[in-house]
């Protein structure tokens, strides 16, 4: 783990892991309800790559997500509120209900968009930093997707555009494991998908991905690289979604055993005893930090469920510009 | 006002856009090179390769950069070699270009143009002469645009590079060489407005790109038998101008459509429907179309003249409309 953090700087980290934890939890509870609708797929057991890379960004840096980004998009700095109502399907949300859990744009915050498609918004993110590298004001673009989308054609000539015209992304890949319900190793003999950032000359890492400052430390030389004009970056984090697929998927095709594993090495909790081991935090604050942001997260949840459901008229506007 | 070809006229578009306005980039294979039919030749010299960009051969990442890039503030124009490898490009188009922006509540605006060339000339084959526009006009959130001639063509084009909207740009390569005047400058034609290319009393003729040059054809031949025809150029087919369409209609009584895409599920089922909803009790004979078989376009010179409609079934279609109100 890194050491040179000041530890007082590392605190505001805990707290938005937490803030994305609680999010997730009170999302998958709002579902269970009938509250929310639709199709979710959570984060929960991934914070510590959506905190540890956007810990490093700034807000005019440009993000893109998947199908499971709530985090990222939080990470990045979205409102919590219109975050939670857009899930809702409600008008206040970011979309005003028309994007939903897997569209998710936050453009206040430099979360430019998440997709459906799996592996679709990578040549987005190139697209983007194709512009900043235009605009020559040192921004970046980052884009995380899944392991699952490491065998798409998209993801392929994307590492191949940005390493030929050495573009500032980051790609960033949460290598969960499992692509929907199988295994990565039923998919490709070539599990570590790094290697592919090496076939095309893009300097990269594979690191162990609920290590929050782990994954920092390589995002921190991966967007020094970006910033300075000397291309692509490419860091996959290993880790794991401790639910299913999408809420509701029972994840029969995962033994209980490898799911335990995963909880052992729960990125909150990890980087809750390093910050104890550092004598960062106290026990008292650790429990602030959950309280605070538990409350934050059902006062989100009251705003989304107490605001109004977008207007009839509202199926056909905004189709055009 | 100078006569140019339609392809000189596309070339003449691109560069004043991109000479007024600097977040116009071009991207696509061989660009840089002038392309295949030397459309965007001279522009990498005007304005350098940073802005005239070539591409690998990667349509669907292609694409996507160039969506990226317009929701960066970039106002991008991607050319796609022949319109049958749009199909590589579809997700991206179909999935992020057309939906972002009701998608993202109007957050987002994707001020895109893809350049597309299509249709069939010089025996190509199945892979290089299709016609998909109305794939294209099936999606909401996408503007099509089919222009017959170099006016309209750089007038259209202009106006699609400073749309808010992706609007896809079919070129018919077989217009490529064709001449006319071009108003020199500023010459916008406004996107969703369709244009009467001749005027007449007895039927309709509704033609897109290529085809309408054999609709006036078959008009002018049909005239001097005393048969008045009344041609329109859609333009766009969406948004898809139906108000000139259906006051033709309501003049003529008559509607035949031409368009080179097969038959089935083409644009000129949606333009029957929409003008039997509007004009249904003006109607003295049925809408009828004629355009290619349902098949791929075939290889060899023989085939393909017997898939591509002309002027004969044009006439052939306009005698039997007229005579079916004697029965």
């Amino acid at each position: 783990m890194a050491t040179r953090e000041n530890p007082t700087e590392l605190v505001p980290l805990l707290r938005t892991m937490w803030l994305i934890r609680a999010f997730e939890e009170k999302v998958s509870a709002l579902y269970a309800m009938r509250e929310i609708r639709g199709l979710l797929h959570l984060g929960i057991g991934q914070e510590a790559v959506a905190v540890g890379i956007c810990s490093l960004l700034r807000t005019d840096d440009y993000v893109f997500g998947g199908h499971r980004s709530h985090g990222h998009a939080i990470a990045k700095g979205a409102d919590i509120n219109r975050l939670m109502a857009e899930i809702a399907g409600r008008a206040t949300g970011y979309c005003a209900g028309k994007g939903g859990s897997m569209h998710i744009v936050a453009l206040d915050a430099g979360f430019v968009t998440a997709t459906g498609v799996v592996g679709g918004t990578i040549p987005l993110a190139l697209g983007a930093a194709f512009a900043a590298k235009e605009k020559n004001k040192g921004q970046v673009a980052v884009v995380f997707f899944g392991d699952g989308a490491g065998q798409a054609g998209a993801f392929h000539e994307s590492l191949n555009i940005a390493s030929l015209w050495r573009l500032p992304v980051i790609f960033v890949c949460e290598n969960n494991g499992y692509a929907e319900f199988t295994p990565l190793s039923s998919h490709t003999l070539v599990e570590r998908l790094a290697r592919h950032a090496q076939t095309y000359k893009i300097p990269s890492t594979t690191v162990d991905g609920n290590d929050l400052l782990e994954v920092r430390d390589a995002m921190a030389k991966a967007a020094q690289h970006a910033r300075t004009g000397k291309g692509p970056a490419f860091v996959e984090c290993l880790t794991h979604r401790l639910r299913g697929h999408y809420e509701g998927d029972s994840a029969k095709y995962r033994e209980l055993s490898e799911l335990a594993e995963w909880k052992e090495k729960d990125p909150i909790a990890r980087f809750t005893r390093e910050l104890k081991r550092r004598k960062a935090i106290s026990d008292k604050d650790i429990a602030a930090v959950e309280n605070e942001t538990r409350n934050l997260i059902e006062e989100a949840a009251q705003f989304a469920l107490a605001s109004p459901w977008p207007a009839p008229d509202e199926v056909a506007s905004q189709v055009t510009a | 006002m100078p006569e140019q070809s339609f392809l000189e006229a596309i070339r003449t578009g691109l560069h004043e856009e991109m000479s007024h306005d600097p977040s116009v980039y071009l991207f696509g294979e061989d660009v840089a090179l002038g392309g295949p039919f030397g459309v965007t030749a001279g522009l990498a010299e005007a304005f350098g390769k940073n802005r005239v960009v070539n591409t690998p051969i990667s349509e669907g990442t292609v694409m996507g950069v160039a969506i990226g890039a317009a929701t960066a503030g970039l106002r991008p124009v991607v050319e796609i070699m022949f319109i049958d490898f749009i199909t590589l490009a579809m997700d991206q188009l179909v999935n992020h270009a057309a939906k972002l922006h009701y998608m993202s509540g109007g957050q987002l605006k994707i001020p895109l143009t893809v350049r597309v060339q299509c249709g069939i000339s010089g025996n190509m084959g199945a892979h290089h002469s299709q016609s998909l526009e109305s794939w294209l006009a099936h999606v909401p959130g996408l503007k099509v645009v089919m222009p017959s001639n170099p006016a309209d063509a750089k007038g259209l084009l202009k106006a699609a590079i400073r749309d808010d909207n992706p609007v896809v740009f079919i070129e018919h390569r077989g217009l490529y060489w064709t001449r006319g005047q071009v108003p020199e400058g500023e010459y916008l034609v406004p996107i969703g407005k369709a244009a009467v290319a001749r005027e007449g009393e007895d039927l309709t003729i509704v033609a897109t790109a290529k085809m309408l040059l054999a609709a006036l054809e078959a008009a002018a031949e049909l005239s001097s038998n005393g048969i008045s025809v009344e041609v329109i150029d859609p333009r766009t087919l969406s948004p898809l101008d139906v108000e000139t369409i259906v006051t033709s209609v309501k003049k003529t009584s008559r509607l035949i459509i031409v368009h080179e895409a097969v038959e089935k599920d083409g644009i000129g089922a949606e333009i029957a429907t929409q003008v039997q909803q509007e004009a249904f009790y003006y109607l003295d004979s049925p809408i009828v179309r004629v355009a290619a078989p349902f098949a791929p376009v075939p290889a060899s010179p023989a085939l393909e003249k017997c898939f591509v409609p002309g002027k004969t079934e044009i006439i052939r279609a306009v005698q039997r409309a007229l005579n079916r109100l004697g029965e």
